[in-house]
């Protein structure tokens, strides 16, 4: 702090914090949290926000979860996202089959070997 | 379009420069010309930070204010504020925090006589606003024995992992019992021992009874001693009586000096009650510390039901506070040189300034701190020793937990409305449950009828406290961890009686 100086104790903590706080800030800014990272350290709470699980968010990065592995995803990231349509209560991120692509999966007989064929549906 | 305000806090000046006590925080800052506009710009108004800057410009960088709103918003010193919620009621208070259940006691008050050998007019025990009738119930008159080491037993029991325990000896007029208290000292050294701790004792005392055994016991015992005088003759001879209203300065004056000389090992010192014919302090003070020697002098004004004779009424708060103001300068020029001063009312503000006390909860009474009747009762503080009404429990059977949780939640300082824009109540946070229940009847209330002399005394404290920081900051570093050697005499049990 330059433009504010601490003089008490209380005052000397909350700069303390203040500090920690932008550092933390600045560490978190634009950093991608991936598998190759190894595991994180335990969150704290003034982290980098990382949801839980797989789907309702679906950006490139989310693949793990928040301890830095895959153990509290909802469903095995190999399987994502794919099984949204068939496992998941709420298949919202997978083209709808009942009524707008019936035939999305019908190339596909088993994930593991067919996954290339399901293919991108434009609404 | 959001706009910033400045938080609670409250600005004061002190040798020449700016500070920032933040409320509740309780942290000081010292601001430079940038951060000092900033906030001279926000009081009473907020501003859009387009507007904040071009109210600045050309006084200051664009880039300069800018990373003063990010250091004062780092802070919590300025918040920001979206106008189009401003109809909004704030959000609820977070819920009240009991801290450290269960929590540890770090000071019992056992009072071990509920005689007194003065008839002091404006006692709160024996007084026209007593709380009980202290024989009430069949309360004996001098504890006994056994209860004062059942007492023992209770504070080492609920101490908890702390290293250190005191004990204080509270009255009535504590030396009437001093079989009592002569017994109970070893016996408290030796039951801490056993567990692992170390005790300190304490005492507050008229001063009349100390013959020249006492004085030896006390001394070799290390036994904090306070002495409640109200000053000199014609002042202390006002109220502070024997029972045939003969004066008792004669009586005591002796004794005291002859303490004074012989004990050395913990500093004495003298607690003063200020009542509306009582209110020379500088006089008081000059008296008791240069013509009798006292270490140190602590001023409280009686506590009383408004109306009655001795009650200080507004223009005695006035005449107080400027007299305090008087007597602070002298303390802060004493500090600037590095030299001692007496004035304990001072030292102990400035102490919970440099630690950032900021109170959930007036006292520790109920809390860190409890009182014993001579029955073995426990209540919040020796004040309330012996109230059906203000019981936490027995000696013997220990606290009810739930009733202490209940009360400490009753009296947190978010439920005291009126406090809650005050900017002194992270020092005040209510003020004393006693005061309350002799003004208001109840303990729960906020002590209003001070309110305007504590935001002045306050607001004194912080600009000594910003003098020395500013000028011989060294001077504040006896307050800073590891705590100094125990010069304490003040406890919160070190009360007159």
């Amino acid at each position: 702090m330059t433009h504010l100086r601490p003089v008490n104790q209380k005052a000397a903590r909350i700069a303390h914090e203040a500090a920690e706080a932008r550092r933390r800030a600045a560490q978190a800014d634009g950093r991608v949290v991936a598998l190759q990272d190894g595991p994180a350290a335990p969150p704290k709470a003034e982290g980098p926000h990382i949801p839980m699980g797989c789907s309702f968010v679906f950006y490139p990065g989310w693949e793990v979860d928040a301890n830095g592995g895959t153990a509290g995803l909802c469903q095995p990231v190999e399987r994502d996202l794919f099984d949204c349509h068939l496992g998941c209560f709420w298949p919202a991120q997978v083209p709808d089959q009942l009524n707008h692509a019936p035939d999305w999966t019908s190339k596909c007989a088993a994930a593991q070997k067919d996954w290339r064929k399901v293919d991108l549906i434009f609404p | 379009m959001t706009e910033i305000a400045l938080g609670e806090c409250h600005p004061f000046e002190a040798a020449g420069r700016h500070f920032l006590y933040l409320v509740p925080s309780a942290a000081v800052f010292a601001l430079d010309d940038t951060s000092a506009a900033v906030v001279d710009t926000l009081r009473g108004q907020q501003l859009a930070p387009a507007d904040l800057m071009a109210r600045l410009a050309g006084r200051f960088e664009r880039a300069e204010v800018e990373a003063t709103l990010s250091e004062l918003a780092g802070a919590r010193a300025i918040l920001p504020v979206d106008p189009a919620r401003a109809a909004e009621p704030p959000p609820a208070p977070a819920p009240n925090i009991i801290p450290l259940t269960p929590i540890p006691l770090s000071t019992l008050v056992v009072n071990v006589t509920n005689r007194c050998n003065l008839s002091c007019a404006y006692c709160y025990e024996y007084g026209e606003d007593k709380i009980a009738e202290p024989t009430a119930g069949g309360m004996p008159k001098l504890m006994s024995e056994e209860t004062a080491r059942e007492s023992v037993d209770f504070m080492i029991e609920r101490s908890g992992n702390s290293p250190v325990v005191r004990l204080t000896f509270f009255g009535g007029e504590t030396l009437l019992n001093f079989a009592v208290l002569e017994k109970t000292i070893p016996y408290a050294r030796a039951r801490a021992a056993e567990a692992g701790k170390r005790v300190e004792f304490s005492l507050t005392t008229n001063g009349t009874l100390l013959r020249p055994e006492v004085i030896e016991f006390l001394a070799d015992n290390d036994v904090g001693v306070t002495i409640s005088i109200d000053g000199p003759k014609e002042m202390q001879d006002k109220f502070r009586v024997f029972h045939d209203g003969r004066g008792s300065y004669d009586v005591v004056a002796p004794k005291v000096r002859e303490l004074l000389k012989r004990h050395r090992s913990r500093p004495i010192g003298a607690r003063v009650t200020l009542t509306s014919d009582v209110l020379d302090i500088t006089r008081i003070y000059r008296h008791l510390t240069d013509e009798i020697g006292f270490w140190e002098v602590g001023f409280a004004p009686v506590t009383t039901s408004p109306g009655r004779a001795h009650a200080i009424g507004e223009t005695g708060f006035e005449s107080m506070l400027s007299q305090f103001r008087a007597l602070g300068q002298e303390f802060l020029e004493a500090a600037l040189e590095g030299r001692r001063h007496g004035f304990s009312n001072v030292r102990d503000t400035i102490e919970e300034l440099h630690k950032g006390a900021s109170k959930a909860l007036p006292c520790g009474a109920g809390l860190g701190l409890m009182g014993v009747a001579t029955n073995g009762d426990v209540a919040l503080c020796h004040r309330f020793a012996g109230s059906d009404d203000h019981k936490l429990g027995t000696v013997r059977e220990g606290v009810d937990g739930a009733m202490q949780e209940a009360f400490l939640d009753a009296h947190h300082i978010d439920r005291k409305t009126d406090c809650r824009t005050c900017w002194a109540r992270p020092l005040c946070a209510g003020g004393c449950y006693h005061e309350a229940h002799t003004r208001y009847g109840t303990t729960e209330a906020a002590n209003l009828h001070y309110c305007e002399w504590i935001r002045g005394w306050t607001e004194s404290c912080l600009e000594i406290y910003g003098e020395i920081a500013e000028r011989n900051p060294a001077f504040l570093r006896q307050f800073d961890p590891p705590a100094p050697p125990a010069t304490e005499v003040n406890d919160d049990a070190s009360e007159a009686r």
